[in-house]
């Protein structure tokens, strides 16, 4: 019997020609990474252990990024216990405020992460590294505060999903929109504990921003992680990074086995799907957009790990550029880290948003998770590209939040409704 | 390992936002967080818990956010066990890794209301609904985990690590 790409990865780390769904295994950790929230708690629980050096500083990664720049004091104070134990602990990976953007932005842009390694991280969208072929996978703050100190993780193998995408897309249709189709059909649990393999022929006509698109929400079905095969593009970009230019590390790339198992499989014809909307309050309250009408809106929110990546932020330009945002209408913009932001700089995308009458922010999950930088008020109704819309989860308990893709909630700005680019 | 208590009852996708708000995440202190535990899913959710009561909920209960801060919330309100058809993965982990009790089963859900009085008997695989007179077992859990949650958490298994 086949393996999967999860079962080799795990396999391969924990020295064992192969393992199995189910099988717990003790693993060596690539990387353990930790935003400001997560890290405040795992420095609080090592130091309660009586632990006071880290097993490898340049296997620790620490990025401020969900209050930040700090929003308040209580941020302030969390912000800088952790600057202090990056210094104390001479931690390799610490990205300041101005040099960071979103953790798993950074990881995969900086070089932080590479093909076939294991990273967990305290924060439940880690999946989105996958994209470039690596096990990456959500925990808590105690589990890095254990990698932190022995190098080593316990994980569960997961079963796995082999979930395919082929045919010719549709125009406005990217990665969002093939996830949230996806979260429609197997629900927020439906994947539960399983690793999701993305595989398909649709891969080759979207950019890698759409895999991480993909890889990102695959927590939202419930997934250990979201996996995509290495190819040219993979490649391309891991070996493009500054952490890889500057040492050329060897790494290792993992496919399935034809006749590896699979818990569920599902093959998806692109053509047939439409531009998506999650409507409040869960991910999987899926629809195509044409068949929302008449919905008013308050805010646009175009950013997050979901959709911060350079390629979002050019398919909203495209359409923010020559019009306006509605007058009753707020845009923010967030690039999902500081590479991305100075690209779009050297772009002139930024031009274009402030034109079109949008913020255009510096790099944080703010709003995402109802932190800053556009949270929202009583009743107020939001179309952003995040991944989660749970009551409150953008602020108010009564606020409503749809997810959608960087078009229609640019295309959404500017109706001052909810709608579709082709709606223009 | 006995644990008795009376039974909160919760309803499906119980996410960790709701469970303890983004607002309150910059929080790592056990009390100050159990003042805040539950707050977005039922406001009086502290008036109507006493220490060792228990939750009962529906599917996929912890869903979302990877917030350790939420199982730390419910552990220090008091609650001393959750019971649930199902667990998103990384409430299920971190509620291990920090000594929370949790157990999947879906009879013992259906059969449960609020206010009825559990049993919860940890590793022989069994709980009893007193008030209902009914028994119900569940997959203990594998030796691996039965290892952690006898030493209160992941503390000691990384104690254990260290020494090697
Ligand atoms: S952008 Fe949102 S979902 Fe992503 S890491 Fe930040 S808070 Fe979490």
């Amino acid at each position: 019997m086949g393996n999967t790409i999860a079962e080799k990865i795990l396999a391969d780390h924990a020295m064992l020609d192969s393992v199995i769904p189910g099988q717990i295994v003790t693993v060596p950790v690539d990387i353990a990474m930790a935003n400001e929230l997560s890290a405040a708690l795992s420095i609080k629980e090592l130091y309660s252990w009586g632990i006071n050096t880290v097993y490898a500083p340049d296997k620790i990664c620490l990025i401020p990024d969900h209050f930040t720049p700090n929003k308040d004091l209580n941020a302030a104070g969390i912000s800088k216990i952790v600057r202090e134990f990056a210094k104390k602990h001479n931690i390799k990976w610490y990205f300041e405020v101005g040099r960071a953007g979103i953790e798993h932005a950074v990881l995969p842009l900086e070089g932080v992460i590479l093909p076939g390694q294991i990273l967990i991280g305290g924060d439940s969208h880690t999946c989105t590294a996958g994209a470039i072929n690596c096990f990456a996978t959500g925990v808590g703050s105690t589990d890095i505060a254990a990698a932190w100190a022995t190098g080593e993780v316990w994980l569960k193998v997961p079963h796995s999903a082999r979930l395919s995408y082929n045919g010719k897309l549709n125009p406005h249709v990217y990665g969002k929109d093939l996830i949230l189709h996806t979260l429609k059909d197997l629900t927020t649990s439906g994947a539960t504990y399983m690793s999701l393999e993305y595989h398909g022929d649709v891969f080759d006509q979207l950019p890698m921003s759409d895999r991480f698109t993909m890889a990102n929400m695959a927590i939202e079905a419930g997934g250990k992680t979201g996996i995509f095969d290495f190819d040219q593009k993979t490649k391309e970009l891991v070996e493009s990074t500054p952490g890889f230019k500057n040492e050329k590390p060897s790494y290792k790339t993992f496919a399935a086995d034809d006749d590896a198992e699979y818990a569920i499989v599902r093959e998806y014809d692109v053509s047939k799907i439409e531009p998506q909307i999650a409507k409040p309050f869960s991910p999987d309250n899926v629809c195509p957009v044409s068949e929302i009408k008449n919905i008013k809106i308050d805010q646009v929110v175009i950013g997050a790990c979901t959709n911060g990546w350079l390629d979002d932020l050019v398919r909203a330009a495209d359409i923010f550029k020559g019009r306006k945002v509605h007058p009753d209408v707020k845009a923010v913009i967030i690039p999902g880290s500081q590479t991305i932001a100075r690209k779009a700089f050297d772009m002139g995308l930024p031009q274009v948003f402030v034109d079109a009458g949008c913020v255009f922010s510096t790099s944080t999950c703010g709003p995402c998770i109802g932190g800053h930088m556009g949270v929202l008020g009583e009743s107020e109704v939001c179309v952003s590209t995040t991944n989660r819309n749970f009551k409150g989860r953008m602020g108010h308990l009564t606020s409503e939040v749809y997810l959608a893709n960087p078009a229609v909630a640019a295309a959404s700005a500017v109706m001052g409704r909810i709608g579709s680019p082709v709606d223009l | 390992m006995i644990l008795k208590g009376k039974t909160y009852r919760a309803g499906e996708n119980v996410n960790t936002d709701v469970i303890l708000p983004g607002r309150w995440c910059h929080l790592t202190d056990g009390a100050e967080l159990a003042r805040h535990c539950m707050e977005d899913y039922d406001a009086d959710f502290l008036k109507k818990i006493k220490r060792g009561d228990i939750i009962v909920a529906d599917d996929n209960f912890g869903c979302g956010s990877s917030r350790e801060v939420a199982p730390l919330s419910i552990k220090s309100a008091g609650i001393g066990a959750v019971v649930a058809k199902s667990f998103a993965r990384i409430f299920f982990r971190n509620s291990i890794n920090i000594g929370l009790p949790i157990f999947e089963s879906p009879e013992c859900v259906n059969a449960s209301k609020a206010g009825d009085e559990l049993e919860i008997d940890v590793f022989g695989g069994k709980i009893k609904n007193i008030t209902r007179k009914k028994e119900f077992s569940f997959v203990p859990f594998p030796p691996f985990m039965q290892t952690i949650i006898e030493k209160g958490g992941l503390k000691g298994w990384v104690m254990e690590r260290l020494k090697d």
